[in-house]
Parts: structure tokens; C-alpha cells; sequence
């Protein structure tokens, strides 16, 4: 459970290094399009970190959330209402006000909804992320349902000298992908902390974590507040790459795609949503391609996966390469 | 032996109308083990709920070492120095052995808000931990997934966990029930062990257990104290026998 296996490791960082030569071979495999396909893999490594940032609440802790988005999109905002009219927001100031805007909300949201559990969370997570979406949505200052602009990207610079051009969609590219490993690494510590431990412990049997002399109700709090922070990650990203925000970014749909990115990759492996986001977001597009009612053919996938992938395909990579290591020696019930 | 180590004065709760623990009071003393009887619906559950902090009381009071538990919730209860044990094994099935009692163990820490330093390297809990395996029988299936033990194993590993949290009481309800012979006997000579080191409040069916173990015995009918004393005297009250013993027909 806290240490990913030999043969995982290495899937993922073959993985990582597709992904990371792309700008190499993408003009040779897609030609015209690959400046295109490199903003849509941008896309998608910002939603991996959403997914792998929900998969602690979802996964790790056993809090299903509805309300993920609300903070992805709390992110745009804090960036677009926060940088100045007329000059570029420096990332030194701005990433950590968005961040701690992210973890403020959290720490409300979550101390006002965790003494609930199961089907009640999920529907006052919901409550939550629907009442900013129309906050937002009927807000004048910040544009209502047309959201807003973000003209000038964060300005990255140390002492008078640029160091990144978030304008550049490789470097954004490539901030993105390095904030993917930072996250997958900062919950993998945090897995094998004494913290994780009792959120496995929590999720695995609350009363009698509790029983042991826990106080459960503050580790899911800031649970909560971590997943929090670490969407308005994605969201700061995703801002920063789209050039506006609109409501629709925080609204449940939002919520759901991460959510169903979660238990397609497998809920509890951290990898897993991660390449939830992947497949997720590629059948997106390919079925998109065909047909405008893309969510029928999705719903059919969701089917699928639940009926015969129930722990994801994380799960079923770690079963996989599990049965081989310890030849059904460890039996798992 | 004369101390008193746990106090309950006229503990109440009731469910509605139902009053499952009616006024009773309890006096455990430092050191002894300490067995509850009393047919099904007595309330000897409910009692140990309350002490536990599982549940909250109606009305009355509970004092431990000279501290007052009475509206503590339970995870409060277990850092004041009272372990127990559930009469429906209540465990982690998917974490191995050392996994269930790890946890346990660490919440002896300060805090376990630590975030950066990986758990496994914190050497004091390892240590804790590895002592109350020892301690329950389960040395050897450290590494074993708890839902694949046997049923018994798991009552241990129940008592292993208790352990970890360092008590100086246990409570423990039901730790037999459902016990074959063997796995019984085993576990009254682990009571017995534990019984030099702690003092035990015990639920228990098993008469032959309970005489075999108990210094004092406390008898509940309808969730009232019917009689306290040694095993001698229990075994000898003209109440008791009326009201629970005499439809054992053993004694």
C-alpha cells in the first residue's frame, strides 16, 4: 500500500518520459497539429493534478466530494480579481495568495461539512460547489456567467530577469508537467507520513480510529484543506493556460469529470487518477470526434469500468503485477 | 488493592423511554480484574460504552484517577488511560497485523500532524508496536493481512491494538464470544497474564472464564446493579441465583 511497486515505478516514468519528449517527436507523429495536441496534453496534465489532488479526499481519507471544482475554479478567480489591470501578476505573490485563498475556503467548507459522511458529504460537497458556481455566475464584479479575463499571464521573474514566459505553450507545458510529479511526490509523502496513516485508518474504520485515541474530525479537515490547496494548483494552471475563468470551470459538471477521472484510474492509488485524467480526456476528444453527445459513449465507459475494473485501472495494474510477485501467496480479502 | 481507580456514580442512560444503565454505580479498584454479568439486555455493553466515551451518558458521572471522564469524547478517554475491546471485532481487515497495531501505537505520539518524515522511521512506535504484538501472541503474523486470520487471531489482535495505546485500564467486552474451546483457554491464560500488569473490566459469558479469572464480580439485571462481590459471595447470593444464575441451572 505505501510503496508503489518496481514494475509500476517504471511504467510511470516511461510514462513521464513520453510525455516530457513530446515537443521532440510531436511535429514528426502529428505535423500541423501538434501545437494543438501540446495545449490539449497541457489540459490534461493540469486535470491529473486536479484528480490525483481529489484521489486524497476521495481515495486516501474515504471523503467522496462533489465539490471539487469549486476550488479549481476559486483559483481562476482569486487570479483573474487579484492581478493588476494593466501589468502582469508576479507569480511570487500571486500563486501563494490563490493557494491560501484555496486553503482559506477549504477550512470552512470542510469544518462545516465534515461532521457528515457518506451520501450526506457528497450532497453538501455539492451544495458547496453549486454555491459558488452561482455566486460567480450572478456576480457583476466578476463578469457573471461570462467569467472574466487574465490579459497578462504571471510574470515569473527573479530580480529584473524573466525566467519563465507563461505566454510560451511549451513552458507552460512543462511547468505543468513538473507540477504533476511535484503533487504525485507531495501525496506520496504524505501517504507514509504519520498523517496518512491515520487518514488509511480513518477510511478503513473511523470508530475505531477514534477508539485509539484519535481525534478524527481534525486529520479530515486538513485532509480537506490539502485537496483544497493542492485543486487550486491545477486551477492557478488552468487559468494561467486558458487566459479567462468562467463559473462552468467551478460547476459540477467539473466536479463529476474529476470525480469519474478518480474512479477510472483507480481511487487510492495517487498514479491512478492521474492516468484517469489521461484516458479520461483522450476518449473526450476521440468521441467527441464522432458524436456531440460524447457523455453517452463515456457513461458506457464509466459502465464498463465499474463492472470490470472495480478498483480502476491503478488497481488493476497493482493486482497485476502483485499476483506475479508474491504467486497468490498473499491472499487480499 | 484498596485504591480505587475508577468511580461511576449513578449512571444513566436511557434510549427514550428504554433506560438501558439505570443509576448504577461501579468501583473498580487499582489492580483487580473486575468481571460484569447479567443475561442479554442488562446493559453491561451500554456501561462499558459509557465509560469508553463511546456513548454519551444521560446523567451521573464517571471519575478515573481523580479525573472526572463523565462528557469526554472517546478518543479523549483512550489518551486518559482507558483501553478496550469490542464484542464485534472492530479492526483494520485490510492492514496487516503490525498495520492495525501500528496505528495504535501512534497515537501515543504528541500528534501525528506530521507531514514530511516517513511514519515507519518514527523507532518509538515501532518499538511499541512490536512489544504489543508480542504481548497479544501475534509476533509471527506481523506481516499477515488481518481478514485473512482466524477469527480468534483477530480477537488477539483486537487486544494487541488495546495494548498500544498504553491503558492502565482495559475494558473488555465479550473478548471470548465466539471462541472455540481451545482459542478460549488461550485467551483466559492471556487475561490472566494481563491481569498483573493491568486492571480489567470484563464482560463475559463464559462462567468457567469468569471464575477463573475475576477477583470481583458485578451482576446487572435490566440495567440496574443487582449485587457486587467476590466470586464466593455471587455464587452464593439467593438473588443472584433467582434472578440470572439459577436459569444457567449450574450453580
Amino acid at each position: 500500500m505505501y510503496n508503489t511497486p518496481r514494475p509500476i515505478s517504471l511504467l510511470l516514468g516511461f510514462l513521464l518520459c513520453v510525455l516530457a519528449f513530446y515537443p521532440l517527436y510531436g511535429d514528426l507523429v502529428f505535423g500541423s497539429k501538434a501545437s494543438f495536441f501540446m495545449s490539449k496534453l497541457t489540459t490534461i496534465v493540469i486535470f491529473a493534478i486536479l484528480a490525483m489532488s481529489l484521489d486524497l479526499l476521495v481515495g486516501i481519507t474515504g471523503l467522496v466530494s462533489m465539490g471539487h471544482a469549486l476550488f479549481f475554479g476559486l483559483a481562476g478567480y482569486v487570479l483573474a480579481l487579484a492581478s493588476p489591470e494593466y501589468e502582469a501578476a508576479s507569480i511570487w505573490y500571486i500563486l501563494p495568495l490563490v493557494l491560501l485563498c484555496c486553503a482559506a475556503l477549504g477550512a470552512v467548507v470542510a469544518f462545516l461539512t465534515i461532521k457528515t459522511s457518506g451520501i450526506y458529504f457528497i450532497m453538501v460537497t455539492l451544495a458547496f460547489g453549486q454555491m459558488g458556481f452561482y455566486f460567480f455566475n450572478d456576480a457583476e464584479f466578476s463578469g457573471g456567467s461570462d467569467g472574466m479575463y487574465i490579459m497578462l499571464k504571471p510574470d515569473v521573474s527573479l530580480g529584473g530577469i524573466q525566467l519563465l514566459n507563461l505566454d510560451e505553450k511549451q513552458t507552460l507545458y512543462y511547468l505543468s508537467l513538473a507540477c504533476m510529479v511535484f503533487v504525485y511526490m507531495v501525496l506520496r509523502m504524505i501517504l507514509r507520513s504519520a498523517f496518512g496513516q491515520v487518514l488509511i485508518g480513518i477510511h478503513a474504520n473511523e470508530h475505531r480510529v477514534k477508539a485509539i485515541g484519535y481525534n478524527t474530525a481534525n486529520y479530515k479537515i486538513v485532509s480537506f484543506v490539502i485537496a483544497a490547496t493542492l485543486a487550486g494548483l491545477a486551477g492557478f494552471l488552468a487559468a494561467s493556460q486558458y487566459g479567462f475563468v468562467n463559473p462552468s470551470q467551478m460547476g459540477w459538471h467539473t466536479s463529476g469529470y474529476a470525480l469519474m477521472m478518480v474512479i477510472m484510474g483507480g481511487a487510492g492509488t495517487i498514479f491512478g487518477p492521474a492516468i484517469g485524467a489521461f484516458v479520461f480526456e483522450i476518449l473526450h476528444y476521440v468521441f467527441e470526434s464522432f458524436t456531440d453527445h460524447w457523455l453517452m459513449l463515456m457513461g458506457a465507459v464509466m459502465i464498463c469500468v465499474v463492472l470490470f475494473l472495480p478498483n480502476g485501472i491503478g488497481g488493476a495494474l497493482l493486482s497485476l503485477v502483485q499476483k506475479k510477485e508474491t504467486t497468490g501467496e498473499k491472499n487480499d480479502g | 488493592m484498596a485504591e480505587v481507580l475508577l468511580k461511576a456514580q449513578d449512571l444513566t442512560k436511557n434510549f427514550g423511554g428504554l433506560y438501558a444503565v439505570d443509576s448504577v454505580c461501579l468501583e473498580l479498584m487499582k489492580g483487580e480484574v473486575h468481571a460484569i454479568l447479567g443475561p442479554n439486555g442488562a446493559g453491561k455493553s451500554t456501561l462499558v460504552n459509557l465509560l469508553s466515551g463511546d456513548i454519551m451518558a444521560t446523567s451521573g458521572s464517571v471519575m478515573f484517577e481523580g479525573q472526572e471522564l463523565t462528557k469526554l469524547p472517546s478518543y479523549k478517554i483512550s489518551h486518559c488511560g482507558i483501553g478496550r475491546s469490542f464484542q464485534k471485532t472492530n479492526i483494520f481487515p485490510k492492514l496487516t497485523c503490525f498495520e492495525n497495531v501500528w496505528l495504535a501505537a501512534q497515537s501515543r505520539q504528541k500528534t501525528s500532524m506530521r507531514f514530511f518524515r516517513p511514519a515507519r522511521k518514527m523507532a518509538d512506535v515501532k518499538e511499541l508496536t512490536m512489544t504489543s504484538l508480542k504481548r497479544c501472541g501475534l509476533e509471527a503474523r506481523a506481516e499477515t493481512v488481518a481478514s485473512s486470520m482466524s477469527y480468534g487471531e483477530q480477537r488477539q489482535l483486537e487486544i494487541g491494538m488495546m495494548l498500544a495505546t498504553q491503558p492502565r485500564l482495559l475494558l473488555m467486552d465479550e473478548p471470548m464470544a465466539g471462541m472455540g474451546k481451545e482459542e478460549s483457554e488461550m485467551l483466559v491464560g492471556l487475561i490472566k497474564e494481563l491481569a498483573q500488569d493491568y486492571t480489567l473490566l470484563l464482560i463475559e459469558h463464559d462462567m468457567d472464564a469468569v471464575f477463573a479469572v475475576a477477583d470481583r464480580l458485578t451482576v446487572m439485571v435490566n440495567g440496574r446493579v443487582l449485587e457486587t462481590g467476590t466470586p464466593e459471595q455471587i455464587k452464593s447470593s439467593q438473588q443472584v441465583q433467582e434472578a440470572y444464575l439459577g436459569s444457567e441451572g449450574g450453580f
